[in-house]
């Protein structure tokens, strides 16, 4: 069976280790700060100017001046710090953030990220995602194994767009954990019932395991 | 000092603007964004700008305004998804947009401030960003060159600011405006509360007044909150 959404963001959790400044991406990587074990407590970076990012506020603590990266409302903790968007990039781009959770289009199994646009459709922008790839320590995806299509999103090489070139770390699917480093790609851990052959058949990249 | 002090935005920018000149504008979404300058540009009639900001509004509010009146020709963001007028104009070819991952752009703004004209970065190393860029080695990795922006005017929102235009942010609403009030040959402040002078705190201004040319007190704030998310 699959891992479930919360079954994947409970993995991507344990990969925090206490002590860690984290930034977590926008959508199912920001759910991951839900599922943080206990005993380990972790600084969240948020790129937008804070440090000990809080949970979504109650009613009344809404506050226009207290958001996150993806422009939703936040809270504040006692050890809460602010500063502004040079500072931010400083301590991302110079190596001072642990570790990075990030959604993603594409991996291929020497770890290029493909995560920020798809030709053809309109262009968002990149945000701090290139910024973040470039300067984090480690680097995990979380995402679906294959794209609604069916089609492989862990491929041999990235046809859409780069955000980075080897910089991802981990890759997390609804189907195994891959670990990626200069020999290639690895899966060291599978979903329950799932076989390595049905996952070599849902994946383009080769990897051992 | 306090010939700083204008007595609003319109005022604030008197004698500034021309048509194709580069403007920079601070806020993060539409968190802390210059409303009164904007709604000042938008009556100021002032065409073909380019802007220099991290995202381009919403359609109806920010720097969305300007793109409804079609005074916007070119936009240096990282990301613009929130804003449909956007897309429209670009997709039919009337509007520039040259994309910047958000770390590069507060840098590119910090060093144009700082008197730093390029500097080398392993963002986007690989990428279309390296496209048409130096890119050098040091100490066996790869950096570009991305070069400084300096803006023919910055426009600055703060929480408190003094006469002579020291600025106070609060909380995540300082994002790119201290890099931003830096990089403006000339730098406008709009602040929620105007005070005099000795009224903050020296140990706890984040951009001195010398980066500040004017400074306005804002007539209003919206301050629209664009994902309001709260605890279940």
């Amino acid at each position: 069976m699959p891992w479930t959404l919360e079954q994947m963001c409970r993995l991507a959790a344990a990969e925090l280790k206490d002590g860690y400044y984290v930034n977590l991406g926008i959508g199912m990587p920001t759910e991951v700060a839900n599922y943080i074990p206990d005993g380990v407590s972790v600084t969240l970076q948020s790129e937008n100017g804070m440090l000990g990012m809080g949970p979504f506020p109650s009613e009344n603590e809404v506050d226009a001046d207290l958001i996150n990266a993806g422009k939703q409302t936040i809270s504040e903790l006692p050890e809460s710090v602010y500063f502004d968007s040079a500072e931010s990039f400083a301590m991302i781009r110079g190596g001072h953030i642990d570790m990075s959770i990030l959604g993603a289009l594409q991996v291929a199994g020497n770890g290029d990220l493909a995560n920020w646009m798809i030709p053809g459709k309109m262009v968002k922008g990149m945000g701090g995602a290139m910024d973040l790839v470039a300067g984090v320590k480690r680097v995990v995806v979380l995402m679906e194994h294959n794209a609604k299509d069916g089609s492989a999103k862990l491929v041999k090489s990235c046809s859409l767009p780069l955000t980075g070139k080897a910089v991802v770390d981990l890759v997390i699917t609804d189907l195994g954990v891959f670990e990626i480093d200069q020999k290639g790609m690895k899966l060291i851990e599978k979903a329950p019932d799932i076989s390595v052959d049905e996952i070599k058949k849902r994946t383009e990249a080769p990897f051992t395991h | 000092m306090s010939k700083k002090v204008y007595p609003n935005a319109k005022a604030a920018l008197d004698g500034l603007l021309s048509d194709g000149m580069m403007i920079m504008a601070g806020g993060f979404g539409l968190c802390a964004i210059p409303e009164n300058l904007i709604l000042a540009l938008r009556d100021s009639g002032v065409k073909n700008l380019t802007v220099v900001s991290n995202n381009c509004g919403v359609d109806d509010f920010g720097l969305g305004i300007l793109l409804q009146t079609r005074q916007i020709k070119k936009m240096i963001s990282s990301y613009v998804g929130e804003n449909a007028t956007f897309a429209k104009q670009f997709l039919d070819g009337e509007l520039e947009l040259e994309f910047n991952p958000q770390g590069t752009l507060a840098e590119r703004c910090r060093a144009g401030g700082a008197g730093i004209p390029a500097f080398f970065t392993k963002t986007g190393v690989g990428t279309v960003v390296a496209e048409g860029k130096e890119t050098r080695e040091f100490n066996g990795e790869a950096y570009i060159m991305e070069t400084a922006l300096v803006a023919e005017l910055s426009i600055v929102k703060a929480w408190k600011g003094d006469k002579n235009g020291n600025l106070v942010y609060r909380r995540t609403a300082r994002n790119f405006n201290p890099p931003m009030a830096t990089a403006g040959r000339v730098t406008i402040a709009e602040v929620e509360e105007l005070v005099e002078v000795g009224q903050l705190d020296p140990n706890h201004i984040h951009t001195p007044g010398i980066y500040v040319n004017r400074i306005i007190q804002g007539a209003r704030y919206e301050k629209r909150i664009e994902r309001r998310t709260v605890r279940k």
